[in-house]
């Protein structure tokens, strides 16, 4: 059941992001920038960790989770440090990912190719 | 002794001609319908080389050398080269014009330099200032859109206007030799700028300039569309092409079934390449290929070349520039 | 005939994008990368200890597949089709990183790859960061956190 709901949480997240897309005629990084600032405001409201719990992977996987997690981060460390916590707290869900990207990419960018 | 012809048209009366040729285009283009007017397909896009740009120069100093060879002539006997493409400083053709000691004349027209060369071409060889002239000119799908556009993997969903950069090559010796088509007119044309910003449709950037180029080589040659049996506009695109031809269907323009374009048919309906192909290389191989050969079998006698160019670049977009366009007419007649 | 009246002109002529289809095909990749993503989160919830290490995991884990699809040619391909199926879900991202790291490694590892991996990315890292910080400003001012 859980999966169901990731599923169509997630796939009307990206219908929606897609509909933007084709009718506002806005590039890609214009979305996308729009997203993960939306997550931060939807967290900071109080929504979207809610929704978290409710969709799961739905809310966490698309880009507004990213958003969202630097909030999330940011608010929890300033709790636990004062006004540093806005910026320690920026990567604290969110550096695991980063951290990765950097990582795996080096590698596979080391042993492929790009083709057509 | 030529001379000019109306306001815009150059007329090369001393018969210069484009005495030999070779083109070479990439896997993805030797799957098109005129495959077989080109004359190599190379096996695949990178040809052993570590980056598509040495790609892009293998390929033009290929097509110098086999052009070179089918001529019958040597470098030492050429008097200029022409040559251009679409990357950066053109080193493309600055890298393969180092390996050859010829006065190098390095050009950019975008997608329209190509005809920028043949008319150049025919200037000198008129003039009297070269009895041969080696002209150039490569692209390569890789390497336009790192410059442009975007990495290769990159998840990106194309749209129905974009393009596709054409691989290739291709290069032609211009001389007063007896075969061959002459080159009769040359009209340059002026950079047209309609104040379209999107890069994702420069089809229709392009058509007002090849509009206008064409009007004016007409006016000034005293000619309709009907005196050409073909007019090959460059690359142009489905949508560019649309675009021409609502413009000239509001001027009662008649002959516009005579009009083909490059880009829009060198690959075929079952290859995924949105509006076109487009590229340096795209006319300059449907034009040394496709036309050439059709002008050499007598299927054609007469053929106007319009190549179009959109001068823009990754910089010009990003700073809200709108997209400033050239068309260059070359005719040619057997 | 004036600038104005020819973009008049392009705008009426051009062709229309497949909306409905394009917007079915987002939701259906995305919904199925997410439901992926609900998989590996429902295992690393019963490894970790809290909410968000299986968060970070998750994450981590949705950035490797991401990279994997990329470095074998496919996520293009798959976006293609997709579109923001393809590029909202963090493996979008990830998509964004190695097709920059996979194309400017040939210019060198340092003033290549190095300098260019995020040159499509950074704005998603630069505006998240951004909005995160103003939004965890103004909710720690109101609710008197410092």
């Amino acid at each position: 059941m859980q999966y169901l709901i990731a599923f169509l949480v997630g796939g009307a997240i990206c219908a929606l992001a897609q509909f933007i897309f084709d009718t506002a005629k806005c590039s890609s990084a214009h979305v996308l920038v729009g997203l993960v600032c939306l997550g931060a405001v939807l967290n900071g409201l109080g929504l979207y960790e809610p929704f978290q719990e409710f969709a799961g992977a739905g809310a966490l996987v698309p880009v507004l989770g990213f958003g969202s997690s630097i909030t999330t981060g940011m608010i929890s460390e300033v709790k636990r440090l004062g006004w540093e916590g806005l910026f320690t707290g920026a990567f604290e869900i969110t550096g695991l990912g980063l951290a990765a990207a950097v990582v795996f990419s080096s590698l596979l960018a080391l042993i492929s190719k790009p083709h057509r | 002794m030529g001379k000019r012809t109306g306001t815009r048209t150059l007329t090369f009366s001393r018969g210069p001609r484009i005495t030999s040729r070779y083109t070479l285009v990439g896997p993805w283009e030797g799957k098109g319908p005129y495959a077989l007017d080109f004359h190599e397909i190379l096996p695949d896009d990178s040809l052993g080389q570590k980056t598509a740009e040495k790609t892009e120069r293998l390929m033009l100093e290929k097509a110098i050398s086999k052009v070179l060879e089918q001529h019958g002539t040597s470098i030492h006997d050429v008097h200029f080269l022409i040559a251009g493409d679409l990357l950066n400083q053109i080193t493309t053709s600055s890298l393969a014009a180092s390996t050859h000691a010829v006065p190098f004349i390095g050009i950019y027209g975008a997608c329209s330099t190509f005809a920028e060369a043949l008319g150049l071409g025919a200037v000198l060889l008129e003039g009297e200032f070269a009895q041969q002239v080696l002209i150039g000119t490569a692209s390569h799908y890789q390497t336009a859109e790192r410059q442009f556009r975007y990495p290769i993997e990159l998840n990106v969903q194309h749209l129905r206007t974009n393009q596709v950069t054409v691989t290739g090559a291709a290069a032609a010796i211009l001389s007063f030799a007896e075969r061959g088509p002459r080159i009769t007119h040359a009209t340059f044309g002026t950079v047209v700028d309609m104040g379209l910003k999107d890069p994702h449709d420069m089809g229709s950037a392009m058509a007002p300039a090849a509009f206008r180029t064409i009007k004016e080589h007409l006016a000034d040659t005293g000619r309709t569309l009907e005196d050409y049996d073909l007019i090959l506009t460059g690359d142009l695109g489905k949508q560019g092409s649309k675009m021409l031809r609502l413009l000239m269907e509001r001027e009662q323009i008649k002959g516009l079934e005579r009009l083909q374009d490059g880009g829009s048919q060198i690959f075929g309906p079952h290859q995924p390449v949105g509006a076109g192909g487009s590229g340096a290389a795209c006319v300059a191989v449907m034009t040394l290929g496709y036309v050439l050969n059709r002008l050499e079998a007598a299927q054609v006698k007469r053929v106007l070349i319009v190549a179009t160019g959109a001068l823009l670049s990754a910089l010009t977009v990003l700073q809200g520039e709108s997209i400033p366009c050239i068309a260059h007419a070359i005719a040619l007649e057997q | 005939m004036q600038p104005k009246e020819y973009q008049q002109l392009v705008q009426e002529n051009l062709p229309p994008r497949p909306i409905v289809k394009n917007m079915l095909w987002a939701f259906f990749v995305g919904g199925i990368i997410c439901a992926i993503g609900q998989v590996v989160l429902t295992i690393a919830q019963s490894f970790e200890r809290t909410k968000n290490e299986a968060a970070a995991v998750t994450l981590a884990a949705m950035i490797f597949l991401g990279t994997i699809l990329t470095a074998l040619g496919v996520y293009d391909e798959i976006a293609e089709k997709a579109g923001a199926g393809a590029a909202v879900p963090i493996t979008g991202f990830a998509n964004t990183v190695t097709s920059a790291a996979m194309d400017f490694r040939r210019e060198g590892l340092l003033l290549g790859m190095g300098a260019k991996m995020f040159v499509i990315a950074g704005p998603v890292i630069v505006y998240g960061i951004l909005a995160g910080f103003i939004v965890a400003l103004i909710k720690s001012l109101v609710l008197g956190l410092f």
